[in-house]
């Protein structure tokens, strides 16, 4: 048989066995199993409790302000005089006050007493004050149904057109951002824990001297070739086992939460393009383990200089905000390019916007060939530095010693 | 009659010359390797290798061979360049200048299928069970997992070990370790087997199973080569060495025409009575339970036997002295320090 295949045989086995590889593999759609659960026995019995109501006082300086004085569960009390409404907030008969000055129509000044400290007036009071205030100006003026549509009169239902005119099968919205949010954050501690796994398992190799053991046996390239490879398999089981409880998952979501959960979807051609960037990411963050594996000269030592690049991974995420708002900026191409934050940053942006062909063809093209050479480079190194234990060489050694083999 | 005595002499001289020659073209063979494959196989050829770390010459020209069926002593004290070497004949790492021929060939994939090595230092998978282990290793020799479960189970009786078998390796005390590790060695059937120290931290019973397991090698025609610093160990074992200092060969050849080379004109003799004077010996030392004969260089062990004798001397002990290879050892490596 093959001595790849049998260390890469090894390698997976070895690493799908690992407790935390199983523990990360199955929490995923464990802890959304008992999300949806816990959710679906909370709404069963969940028996709505009387809602009170909140007393808000105000001033009428400007006069005409006495109806629409129930807002939702507010309502609001009318006082003579700020110091009558100031006696109410003090013996707690109302939670706040506001007086409506004598030249509102023409200032728009409310001014507003509360006991609580806090940063802005709270979104749903400002609301409640806004409505209430319109209500009453336009009383009398202009129908009830305009009133309510003045004070909402916007309610956007987007659809997304493709090119031919027809309705696009893939709407955006948030809802399209939480798979592969997830997805990405979950890509991301995988390769960081996949490469540190690697880097472990080589750096004990090299620590108990086995690696002479197998070196006795298969060469360094089928040695490297069959532990990414080995990795990167565990990697894509772990992936499909999340991609494929996705959709069931989805369903039971949707059907327990609705709303918002029910607009959630995956984006076209996700399935396939998170499997080939998992595996991608997967072989070249191995690749890149490989080579500080070979130059450390312990597991310790190479876990810490596996930081450096298993942060490159996280960085997207880092910056997932602006990616929202700003989805068309040129950095992210540039991100989406190059290889150590291709994959997170590919699988962000297919939720956020549309990935040109082009972009995407670049990408792997760029992490294919990145593979190809820092596995060489891995290769290299691992002999050059096979036999060096207990002592780290310092970088330019390092840069020496690959260009001259 | 003249003439027949001639004519007998003759052929007597004639045979004599061709045993002579015969019995010198055998040994050239067996120290060349001439003529592979029908008389003598070499196991391993090394020619003029030279490895350099940073500015430090490690091995410095080296050649030897072994053939097979021998147990080959490389022997050298720390430093001297035995690892390197025999990292060089395992292609893990390349040399300089100068090849390495193993059985035959230069190493390949196939060729490291008929090669066990055993480390210096001991390592195998801790969180694995001794027989998950041995099969793995094995397997990457080129044995099905089959064969290798079958042959770990009876290399694992073979020395007292089934019932470790689904320990995992973090479980085994030191020794029990090393006897894995040299099961995973000699478990594919190798055609040469490269050991490191391996008695190192062995207790004696495993040293005495190990040892039985070297004779076993031999007997099966398999070159074994023994790295160590146990010089006695290599005394007991090997037929030929190799004894290196510096990266350089410092004694090569038959372990007994070195020891011969080295041996002293003195005799060690333990008799009962006084000794007196003995014609031919210059001088005595007197050591715990015997004592030193120094002979004066022109007369042999036998006469001095032969006078003791004829005196009627009770004699316990008549030994010619011959140094131990570890005195070899110090006298050689010494004189390089010096």
């Amino acid at each position: 048989m093959n001595k790849t295949f049998l260390i890469f045989r090894h390698e997976f086995l070895h690493a799908i066995k690992r407790k935390g590889f199983i523990i990360i593999t199955l929490i995923v759609p464990v802890v959304a199993l008992i999300a949806i659960g816990v959710f679906h026995l909370v709404s069963t019995t969940y028996e709505p409790s009387v809602v009170e109501t909140t007393y808000v006082g105000y001033v009428d300086e400007s006069g005409g302000f006495d109806q629409y004085t129930t807002q939702g569960t507010i309502e609001m009390v009318l006082f003579n005089t700020p110091d009558d409404a100031t006696a109410a907030l003090i013996n707690g008969e109302v939670s706040e006050y506001f007086v409506i000055t004598a030249d509102y129509i023409s200032t728009g000044v409310i001014n507003r007493y509360t006991m609580e400290k806090q940063l802005e007036t709270p979104p749903a009071i400002a609301t409640v004050i806004k409505n209430f205030l319109t209500s009453n100006m336009l009383a009398g003026k202009v129908p009830p149904e305009t009133v309510y549509r003045i004070e909402a009169p916007l309610n956007f239902i987007v659809t997304r057109l493709t090119e031919t005119g027809a309705v696009a099968t893939e709407q955006g919205g948030y809802g399209n951002i939480i798979i592969p949010g997830i997805f990405s954050l979950l890509l991301a501690l995988s390769l960081m824990l996949s490469s540190t796994f690697l880097v472990q398992g080589l750096g004990d190799e090299k620590e108990s001297r086995l690696i002479e053991v197998l070196l006795s046996s298969v060469s360094t390239r089928q040695l490297l070739i069959g532990k990414v490879l080995g990795l990167g398999a565990a990697g894509l089981v772990q992936v499909v086992v999340w991609l494929a409880s996705a959709p069931l998952l989805l369903k039971l979501a949707s059907s327990t939460f609705g709303g918002f959960i029910s607009t959630i979807q995956l984006p076209t051609n996700f399935l396939i393009l998170g499997i080939v960037y998992f595996i991608l990411g997967y072989s070249l963050f191995a690749a890149l383990a490989a080579g500080i594996g070979a130059i450390s000269p312990n597991a310790r030592e190479g876990q810490q200089l596996s930081m450096i690049y298993t942060l490159f991974a996280f960085v997207p995420l880092w910056f997932s905000s602006l990616m929202f708002i700003f989805p068309n900026n040129p950095i992210w191409l540039v991100m989406t390019i190059f290889p150590v934050t291709a994959p997170v940053t590919a699988m962000l942006r297919l939720g956020v916007s549309d990935i040109a062909a082009w972009e995407l063809a670049v990408s792997i093209a760029v992490l294919v060939l990145s593979i190809i050479g820092i596995l060489f480079l891995a290769t290299r190194a691992f002999r050059v530095y096979l036999l060096m234990y207990g002592k780290r060489p310092n970088w330019r050694e390092i840069f020496q010693n690959l260009r001259s083999g | 009659m003249p003439t027949e005595l001639m004519i007998n002499n003759a052929i007597i001289f004639n045979q004599v010359a061709i045993c002579y020659l015969v019995t010198n073209t055998i040994n050239y063979v067996l120290q060349c390797g001439i003529v592979k494959g029908s008389l003598v196989m070499l196991a391993v050829e090394v020619n003029h290798i030279v490895k350099s770390f940073a500015d430090k010459v490690a091995v410095d020209d080296l050649s030897f061979s072994v053939a097979q069926g021998e147990m080959f002593g490389l022997i050298g004290p720390n430093g001297a360049g035995k690892t390197t070497t025999i990292r060089m004949m395992m292609d893990i790492i390349k040399p300089d200048s100068g090849e390495v021929i193993i059985l035959g060939e230069k190493l390949s994939e196939a060729t490291k299928n008929k090669l066990g090595y055993l480390p210096e230092e001991r390592g195998l998978y801790k969180k694995l069970s001794v027989l998950e282990s041995i099969v793995y290793l094995t397997s990457l020799k080129g044995v099905d997992r089959k064969s290798a479960t079958e042959k770990a189970n009876a290399l694992l009786t073979q020395t007292g070990m089934l019932a470790s078998k689904r320990k995992k390796i973090e479980e085994l005390s030191r020794g029990m370790g090393q006897i894995i590790q040299f099961i995973v060695t000699i478990i594919h059937d190798p055609q040469l087997v490269i050991m490191d120290e391996p008695f190192a931290g062995l207790d004696p019973v495993n040293t005495e199973l190990l040892k039985k397991m070297f004779d076993d090698l031999r007997n099966q025609g398999k070159a074994v080569i023994l790295s160590t610093h146990q010089m006695n160990q290599v005394e007991e074992l090997c037929d030929r060495i190799l004894m290196i200092n510096d990266g350089q060969a410092v004694l090569y050849g038959d372990l007994s025409e070195i020891k011969a080379r080295y041996r002293s004109s003195s005799v060690l003799l333990d008799c009962g009575g006084e000794v007196g004077e003995i014609p031919g010996v210059g001088s005595m030392r007197t050591h715990r339970g015997y004592i030193e004969l120094l002979l004066d260089g022109k007369t042999t062990p036998q006469q001095v036997l032969t006078h003791l004798v004829s005196r009627g001397i009770t004699i316990n002990r008549f030994e010619v002295a011959t140094p131990s290879l570890n005195e070899i050892f110090l006298k050689e490596v010494g004189k390089n320090h010096e």
